[in-house]
């Protein structure tokens, strides 16, 4: 019995934390302490396996007594591990914040009761889908995060949320029915779906269906992940939802779908044949996104185009598909949750004190609460990439890749790379400059709540307008620093962070410790980097 | 292997009437569209599974060869399961739809309307800065004697919406008590009448 043997535990616990919220649906005491514990209590756990996978263990744990590669098969390995802790982390820190806001509204009502199972139900499809080791498992696992995403996404069943819904309901189901074409190829072409055997048996195929498969998988991941073309449904469905909802959508939905594309082109398809086609798309991302950034005033809007642009880096660092662009792309992919959560709840906070997410409404918010300004800067600026953080260094790794690289191409993704960190800069700094800087009666259209003399006491965005609320209760406030400072954890750490990336990245390429966990010591491992892949 | 050609026909004809429905604006017929591509899915997954053999039932004296593959059922019963609870969430979604909007089709985003609208003039990025932006009122200067200490720093086109809209308690586009409204109207207040678009909130 090893510590990987748990790693099921990292699924069943947040289920069984879902039903057992359910069931105290009535209690919403017992259901925030049931839901914060069992999360706490998982996180501990992926912390083990972590540790476990820390030195190049990868592991594979076998469900259901069927030995692979029939079998469900749940794999350890450096990456899904650091991606388990990561996520977790994050999401324990938006449910302590989504409580606060609970206690703090005073609000009792059916759609905040149903958050905590919906929630848990989310958090253990992201689980799964880092874990699988089948492709179909895969399918399963974004299945449930994205059924419970559908139920958050419209919470409450209001005008716009229902409206965003809409789309965003439609494209995932799109995404999923691609996704199961693509698994019932696969599974024509070669009669398996376990991963590890997948990347045995795709390399006897020829080149053709090869690519055919290639392509419908990553199209497929490519609209959960929000690449360009496929990354219009984002922007138009995050801002709607809540705040707490929209930041774990995206510091975690997008990322799943970048684990898969990952998964896709280091087990499934190694080699280079689309590299070329995906740093294209990575190039479009990446500038794209920040041009449609620059045009918001709405913050909420404005993040979710950063978070369309910055996937592009991540998809940058994945089709150079060499050790260092590999490595910085993970590390870029923990960073970048972090990151994008606490901005998203920073901006969860200002909307309450500041009574909107409209930059032409905000303004004098650094002297009305220097907290605020300082949770929403230090992610700022680690965002755009400033010095000494942990995106300036993310960003640095992709760059250095790419010069290593030496293509044109990739010498055009670097210049974009830079360009885009750049116009993140101004972005951020027009928020910075708006919401905080200037005076609220500065603003075009400015708040009343910024305009009251005595701001303390008055209605919030989230309650009735004769109902008195905290606007910064001590619990959102605290989690929202804790992930901030999670942020600069991964910067003061980034040395052995860097070197867990690197280490994932070296055992992603070689393949061999994948497969030799699942299918054992004895399966031959087909030539690395050979674009054929032949055994 | 030999395939079941009239399965890959059906799928077909599901999958092009479900790519056409998905296409349309109306809800219910995306819905349909939906669903049909499910099922079509579903057609291919059981076409992978090979010729139609025996049930997977083992016995003893059958080759292994001559049974069915199991294991696409497997995968088409889960994929029954997951466009179910699609489907019933979709419902619930159209139903809201039509209690909240009387109609049956997707509705444009506002918000994206508007920032598509706006033109690329920024008021405060590209306007015109005033020579003197300081936070120092200029009567420390002595240029006027005028009090401009609580105008803006984009104090030359305040100067010309400082006139105030009549006692209401609309302000910024805000609905508010009057008594906060009374607490807002201090002199150099800049509210201005509320927009039509309100900041898209």
């Amino acid at each position: 019995m090893t510590i990987a043997s748990l790693a099921p535990l990292a699924v069943v616990l947040p289920i069984l934390g879902a039903a057992l919220t359910f069931l105290l649906i009535r209690h919403t005491r017992a259901q925030r302490g049931v839901s914060i514990a069992l999360l706490s209590l998982t996180l501990a756990l992926e912390c083990l396996l972590l540790a476990s996978a820390w030195n190049g263990g990868t592991a594979a744990v076998t469900i259901g007594g069927w030995l692979p590669p029939f079998g469900i098969v749940m794999v350890v390995d450096q990456f899904s591990s650091l991606m388990l802790v990561v996520s977790s982390a994050v999401s324990l820190a938006v449910l302590v914040y989504a409580t606060g806001q609970g206690m703090a509204d005073g609000d009792h009502d059916a759609p905040v009761s149903i958050f905590h199972p919906t929630y848990l139900i989310l958090v253990a499809g992201v689980s799964n889908a880092f874990l699988s080791g089948d492709l179909f498992n895969l399918y399963v696992g974004f299945e449930i995060l994205l059924t419970a995403s559908y139920v958050l996404m419209t919470l409450g069943g209001t005008g716009p949320r229902i409206r965003a819904g809409v789309t965003y309901v439609v494209v995932s189901v799109v995404s999923s029915v691609l996704f199961l074409i693509a698994i019932a190829m696969v599974y024509g072409a070669t009669g398996t779906v376990n991963m590890a055997d997948l990347a045995l048996k795709l390399g006897d195929l020829d080149q053709g269906t090869r690519t055919l498969l290639h392509v419908m998988l990553l199209v497929a991941f490519g609209i959960k992940a929000a690449v360009f073309p496929l990354s219009f449904w984002l922007p138009d469905s995050y801002p709607t939802a809540p705040a707490p909802v929209t930041a774990v959508f995206a510091g975690l939905l997008t990322k799943v779908g970048v684990y898969a594309m990952v998964r896709t082109e280091t087990l499934l398809f190694p080699g280079d044949t689309l590299n070329t086609p995906l740093m294209v798309a990575a190039l479009l991302t990446m500038v794209v996104g920040i041009l449609g950034a620059l045009a918001q005033s709405d913050i909420k809007r404005l993040l979710s185009f950063t978070l369309v642009s910055h996937i592009g880096y991540m998809v940058f660092g994945l089709a150079m598909s060499s050790a260092a662009g590999l490595a910085a792309a993970v590390f870029y992919v923990a960073h970048h949750i972090t990151i994008q959560t606490s901005l998203f709840l920073v901006t969860g906070l200002i909307e309450r004190r500041g009574g909107s997410s409209s930059v032409d409404r905000l303004g004098g918010l650094a002297k009305l609460s220097p907290m605020l300004a300082l949770l929403f800067f230090i992610p700022g600026m680690n965002l755009a990439g400033i010095p000494p953080f942990s995106g300036f260094l993310g960003k640095v790794g992709l760059l250095q890749a790419g010069v290593e690289l030496g293509t044109p191409l990739a010498y055009a993704l670097v210049t974009g790379g830079v360009v885009t960190s750049l116009l993140t800069l101004l972005a951020i700094a027009r928020v910075w400059n708006r919401a905080f800087w200037r005076r609220p009666t500065d603003a075009e259209h400015p708040d009343p709540v910024l305009l009251a003399p005595q701001p303390v006491r008055v209605a919030g965005p989230g309650a009735k307008l004769n109902s008195t609320v905290t606007l910064l209760p001590r619990t959102m406030v605290g989690s929202t620093a804790a992930l901030v400072m999670v942020g600069v954890a991964l910067t003061v750490f980034a040395g052995p962070l860097f070197g867990l990336s690197d280490r994932a990245a070296r055992d992603m390429l070689d393949r061999g410790p994948y497969i030799h966990a699942v299918l054992g010591d004895a399966a031959a491992v087909p030539g690395t980097t050979a674009a054929g892949g032949t055994r | 292997m030999s395939v079941n050609l009239t399965l890959l026909i059906v799928m077909g004809a599901l999958y092009a009437c479900g790519i056409y429905l998905i296409l349309e604006r109306s809800l219910t017929r995306v819905l349909l569209g939906l669903m049909l591509l499910a099922n079509a899915t579903n057609l291919l997954i059981l076409a992978t599974g090979g010729y139609a053999g025996l049930a997977p039932l083992f016995a003893k004296d059958i080759a292994a060869k001559d049974y069915n593959d199991p294991l696409p059922q497997a995968l088409i019963l889960t994929s029954i399961v997951i466009s179910f609870a699609v489907t019933a969430f979709m419902l619930g979604i159209i139903y809201r739809t039509w209690l909240l909007a009387r109609q049956d089709e997707i509705q444009d985003d506002a918000e994206d309307r508007r920032v598509a609208a706006t033109p690329s003039f920024d008021a405060e990025d590209d306007a015109e800065v005033p020579a003197e932006t300081s936070e120092f009122p200029l009567t420390m200067l002595g240029s006027d004697g005028m009090d401009v200490s609580d105008r803006g720093a984009s104090g030359a086109d305040a100067g010309l919406q400082a006139d105030q809209p009549p006692a209401t308690v609309l302000a910024g586009g805000r609905e508010m008590s009057a008594e906060h409204a009374a607490a807002e109207e201090k002199p150099g207040s800049l509210n201005i009448d509320p927009s039509p678009e309100g900041g898209g909130k």
